[in-house]
């Protein structure tokens, strides 16, 4: 698993780093994205709905910041 | 070639009837309505011949219809006067979480007043159920639902709610902003509430009605004027005016839904065909006629309102980005959809088929231009 440090980055820039590093990971692997935007919570799920990844669930991080976790899928 | 404007759903410009319905009534309809004298008499005549009018078109009896502001206003006055009547019923405020944010906004000043505020979820649609809204609304002491939404068009079976409600007791307020002078107000509601510049009036008069019968109370010092539910001198010229656009635009509303509507098949079909990783938000059919939201995958907003509007395309945006909070816009959230990269195109009599041509010319280059670096992701 890979953990993206997105905090203080605003939409769409969290959800291109994404997509730039789900390749980073086997199919089956995990990718984080901690983002402290708003607007992730909505569009790291639609991202994997486009694209056909798993969206796994979201915690918060040690520093209150939302973690987002995807599940490689293809 | 000049700019091409198309955010209906924030305002439209001002019909041609409302015009010069307004120049009239400027010269006419200046004094105290209020006033025993002739012009004032004069100025009630004009006043009351609004009303009526827009009573009509809108489903309601003259007198249970006021005017004030704005569409934010009638809606806080709808909401926190019917939360004021019903105070015996208890303090539960049910609202769907689509809902604009005047009534979120009276939502939040319930709440902050110890009241209690229930948002029901909506479906990827932006629709309610209309038994979980009901099963909400048993035993609240105000309900509200929009007849159609502003971001992404979709239309609420408030008809339905409305008579699930009226079996339990419970008012419902229709924020009908959106759809008045477009669509028919659906039958059941309470309280409603509209906005004159949404249908072609002029901007600053609000329509606040309350059903005969309604318990309600104001939430302002009251005074003589609109039967004690919105104080202050009332904008004759306006409401006039405001009356001659809506009789105008009922006359064109089913020639120019039909109009708009296919060009909003356009729109929907052409940008989810030209542009790729385009989100079309909002159902296909079950909508407002002129008005459409899509979310373009990985593009900034604001960015790409920032270059329509240089190529001459006013459209509104439910992106954080474009957003005073930097928070997504409720709706979209809701729906849970994709929120950047949002436009909402709302179409009105002027917008032609050589603008939509226009736009749709454009739109997939900018995106493209926009996404420069993001090839194959």
């Amino acid at each position: 698993m890979i953990t993206l440090d997105q905090r203080g980055r605003r939409c769409p820039l969290p959800i291109i780093a994404l997509a730039r590093h789900i390749g980073d990971v086997p199919v089956g692997e995990l990718v984080a994205v901690a983002a402290d935007d708003p607007a992730a919570r909505l569009d790291v799920q639609a991202w994997c709905r486009m694209r056909g990844h798993e969206y796994v669930g979201e915690e918060a991080g040690p520093d209150g910041v939302p973690v987002y976790t995807v599940r490689r899928r293809r | 070639m000049g700019s091409v404007y198309l955010d209906a759903a924030a305002g439209v410009p001002l019909h041609p009837a409302a015009a010069e319905a307004l120049t009239a009534a400027v010269a006419d309809g200046w004094a105290d309505p209020a006033k025993l004298y002739g012009a004032g008499r004069r100025s009630s005549l004009l006043l009351d011949g609004a009303r009526e009018e827009i009573a009509e078109v809108l489903g309601a009896r003259p007198d249970e219809l006021a005017f004030c502001g704005s569409g934010t206003q009638a809606a806080h006055l709808a909401i926190l006067g019917g939360l004021a009547g019903r105070r015996r019923a208890g303090t539960r405020f049910v609202h769907s979480a689509v809902e604009h944010s005047c009534v979120l906004h009276a939502a939040e000043r319930h709440a902050a007043a110890g009241g209690e505020a229930v948002s029901v979820p909506v479906d990827p649609d932006g629709r309610v159920d209309v038994a979980a809204f009901a099963a909400a609304a048993d035993g609240a002491a105000l309900a509200s639902l929009m007849t159609a939404n502003h971001e992404v068009g979709t239309l609420q079976p408030v008809a339905e709610v409305a008579a699930a409600c009226r079996d339990l007791g419970v008012p419902l307020h229709t924020d009908a902003a959106q759809s008045a002078g477009r669509l028919p107000v659906p039958a059941g509601w309470s309280l409603l509430s509209a906005s004159a510049h949404k249908w072609g009036g002029p901007p600053g008069v609000g329509v606040l009605a309350v059903r005969t019968g309604t318990r309600w109370r104001s939430p302002l010092p009251a005074d003589e004027r609109e039967r004690g539910r919105v104080p202050g001198f009332p904008n004759v010229p306006a409401a006039v005016a405001a009356a001659a656009a809506l009789r105008a635009v009922r006359t064109e509303a089913a020639a120019e839904n039909a109009r708009l509507s296919a060009l909003v098949d356009r729109i929907r079909a052409e940008v989810a065909a030209r542009v790729p990783d385009v989100e079309v938000v909002g159902p296909a059919t079950g909508r407002l006629p002129h008005l459409v939201t899509f979310s373009c995958l990985y593009v900034d907003g604001e960015a790409l309102l920032h270059e329509l509007d240089r190529r001459g395309f006013a459209v509104s945006s439910g992106s954080s980005c474009t957003s005073s909070t930097l928070t997504p816009s409720h709706v979209l959230e809701a729906m849970g959809v994709l929120s950047h990269g949002n436009v909402r195109v709302s179409l009105h009599r002027y917008t032609t088929e050589a603008d939509v041509d226009r736009f749709l010319a454009v739109l997939p280059g900018i995106v493209a231009d926009l996404r420069t670096g993001l090839e194959g992701l």
